[in-house]
């Protein structure tokens, strides 16, 4: 018999009482989007109240964030540029959140998939007139190979001494921020300012402006080959999760870890190669980034994208193809949000969402019932 | 390089740590884990900073800290304690809310100019003891001086008096405590409150006396995730929480003092030659988090100590649990 602490609290002075009971069965699906788009209208409206009162307009800002993410074709494609990290990074914590690994430090793994993939241009692994496909492919595999390892110190901590993941993550995100400065000040500088040379065409990921000779309405549009990259890693990521025999153990171990032991699912290994697989993911959207948008390893890549894919992966409720729509409207409020004052209104506002998600849970797992007083 | 004006700016470094991680200690012995620590420091250097320019008054900006970080922490309690929501989740977004927060009311506030800061004095007799005196008692911050004095009295509460029975209890076995009368649900949420006024009193420690000023996310720099890391390393306990802060407080010192002299210890000081071994100076305070994790975490499992057994879980009356 398990009975809510609200329960108790009837009042005496209101005329109707509040009752909470566990639901028996899930809730629908619908009820399970709407609650989300509720809650994402509620979560505006109180980031409306603090820009208020900050003396800011929060209309202005907020029909500024929609004009400035989707008025046009041209920012539209920015928004998406935007959302393709955050896609990926949403996929990379998916996959560990759904066996209850808490990887915040996918900002850490981020950057290190940019240094990996920077590595094999500025090193150089390849020389400057490789294919591009060549290059890219290599990029690829160095800058998921960076964000594996960087996954994996965690991984093996929490695996071999029980070390909270959480702090441990958190820590290398600001260990993978020193180490790459210290690649960009001290040895890929050109001519001493805080960034490598630009990398050769070759190594950047192709874009659609890039053939804009032969349709020229793609002229301008910067969205590149990261999005289909996103797209195939929220497919394989599905297929792994769903359709695999190490998702299922994934999910059990999220699930219920009592039962994973019993049933001999080896969570030491798991839990280390499920950080690797979700630092891979972060270093591949580091890459992405790297090759599609900055084409050189400088220090300001990342406004938080290893963060804000935390709050992606949650609102998309650890749904690897919700995940993309989901990203792609935080990619909007950190496009429009470089422009409006005061800059901090996106971080607030992920942070009210994320806070209103949390606490709506308890609607999916308890209905509430208001009574008038006087019936049974 | 003096290494007694290290330790001394270290002690002064590590009262921050030192605070946030008290805070914590208190909240995690009630059973709530609340990861949101970064966040609410810097809401507690923001209100602090922002307090003390508008009024010129300090201790005003440290109550109002206080009060503030209590009060945002206020959120993570409803979540985690009535609506039974996961803690770690629950605390990660208070801390994005609670920097989000700062950020927004405090934009434009870093170039506020100067403020009446807290006031440093030299303890007149212990100042004499040599070394310690130098160390310890001689220039500090008032702020120095209280954190002195809270460590042996929050380690006293805690072990030696009822409320911090009843503190233990609600940690250990909340369903024994409510039989016997404990409110567990009002003592959760209070000490919540609690670590959350830690939190503030630790950023405004940073604002208004140790690094004033206000520089967005930059203000505290990842001291409230170390502090979370040094709660497991003290093992929930607030003597050692006091040993690992100052040391942790010392080397933050000695990584900026370090790069400094051309001279060191006789040698050739191969950071002032080469700047940029100064971004693996940078990593130490990290990486020493994550090492002193690994330490907390093995001696937890060799002796069977560690965690207040219900840490993390929410209480339902009536359900079996711990």
């Amino acid at each position: 018999m398990s009975e809510s602490t609200l329960n108790q609290r009837k009042s005496n002075w209101l005329p109707f009482t509040v009752e909470v009971e566990p639901r028996l069965t899930p809730p629908p699906a619908w009820f399970s989007w709407a609650l989300t788009i509720g809650l994402i209208i509620f979560a505006l409206l109180i980031g409306a109240l603090v820009i208020a009162f900050a003396g800011g307009n929060p209309w202005a800002a907020y029909s500024h964030i929609a004009r400035a993410s989707f008025g046009s074709i041209g920012v539209l494609s920015d928004t998406l540029v935007k959302a393709i990290p955050l896609m990926i990074v949403g996929l990379a914590c998916t996959i560990a959140f759904r066996m209850r690994i808490w990887n915040i430090g996918a900002e850490g793994q981020f950057f290190l998939g940019a240094f990996g993939a920077s590595a094999v241009v500025l090193t150089p692994i390849l020389p400057s007139d490789s294919p591009q496909w060549l290059f890219i492919l290599t990029m690829l595999i160095f800058g998921m190979a960076a964000g594996a390892i960087w996954g994996f110190i965690p991984g093996y901590l929490k695996a071999k001494f029980n070390v909270n993941e959480v702090i441990s993550t958190l820590m290398l995100n600001y260990i993978a921020v020193s180490w790459n400065n210290y690649w960009i000040y001290a040895v890929w500088t050109e001519g001493g300012f805080q960034m490598s040379r630009m990398f050769p065409r070759n190594a950047w990921l192709p874009r659609l402006t890039d053939f804009a000779d032969r349709v020229p309405a793609f002229g301008g549009l910067t969205v590149h080959f990261g999005l289909v990259l996103a797209i195939l890693a929220a497919i394989v990521v599905w297929l792994i999760l769903y359709r695999s025999q190490w998702g299922y153990e994934i999910r059990v171990v999220g699930d219920n870890p009592p039962t994973a032991r019993y049933a001999g699912i080896p969570i030491a290994r798991n839990t280390v190669l499920v950080m690797m697989l979700s630092g891979a993911l972060a270093g591949l959207a580091g890459m992405s980034e790297i090759s599609g948008v900055v084409h050189r390893l400088q220090g300001a890549i990342s406004p938080g994208y290893g963060y804000t894919g935390i709050i992606v992966a949650w609102l998309a409720k650890l749904n690897p193809f919700a995940v993309i729509p989901v990203a792609i409207f935080f990619g909007a409020l950190i496009l429009a949000g470089r422009e409006i004052q005061p800059s901090g209104i996106p971080k607030m506002i992920q942070g009210i969402i994320l806070v209103c998600l949390i606490a709506s849970d308890f609607l999916m797992r308890n209905k509430i019932r208001i009574r008038r007083k006087g019936e049974a | 390089m003096d290494l007694i004006i290290v330790l001394q700016a270290g002690v002064a470094t590590g009262t921050i740590l030192l605070f946030a991680t008290l805070g914590e200690i208190f909240a995690e012995r009630s059973g709530v884990m609340n990861l949101g620590v970064e966040g609410m420091m810097l809401l507690g250097a923001m209100s602090a900073f922002s307090i003390a320019t508008r009024t010129g008054n300090p201790w005003l900006g440290l109550l109002v800290a206080m009060l503030a970080a209590g009060l945002i922490s206020q959120i993570h309690a409803f979540i985690s304690i009535t609506l039974q929501a996961d803690q770690v989740v629950s605390g990660l977004s208070l801390g994005f809310l609670a920097t989000g927060l700062s950020l927004v009311l405090g934009e434009g506030l870093s170039k506020a100019g100067t403020i009446t800061l807290i006031p440093s004095f030299t303890v007149p007799v212990l100042s004499q003891i040599p070394i310690l005196g130098p160390i310890f008692f001689t220039n500090q911050k008032l702020l120095v001086y209280v954190g002195y004095v809270i460590v042996p009295l929050a380690w006293y509460y805690i072990n030696y008096t009822r409320p911090g029975l009843h503190l233990r209890a609600v940690g250990e076995y909340p369903a024994a405590a409510d039989s016997l009368g404990v409110n567990v649900f009002a003592l959760r949420y209070l000490y919540v409150f609690v670590g959350g006024m830690f939190a503030g009193l630790a950023g405004a420690t940073i604002s208004l006396a140790i690094a004033p000023g206000w520089f967005s996310e930059l203000t505290t720099a990842g001291q409230g995730w170390i502090a979370i890391g040094l709660v497991i390393f003290a093992q929930w306990d607030p003597l050692r929480a006091a040993f690992g802060s100052y040391a942790f407080g010392a080397l933050r010192r000695l990584v900026l003092d370090i790069q400094a002299p051309m001279m060191l210890f006789g040698l050739r000081n191969p950071f002032y030659y080469n700047p940029y071994w100064g971004f693996f100076l940078e990593m130490l305070p990290y990486a020493f988090t994550i090492i002193v994790l690994v330490i907390g975490s093995r001696e937890a499992i060799r002796r069977r100590l560690g965690a207040p057994t219900a840490l993390g879980i929410p209480y339902i009356r009536g359900e079996r649990g711990v």
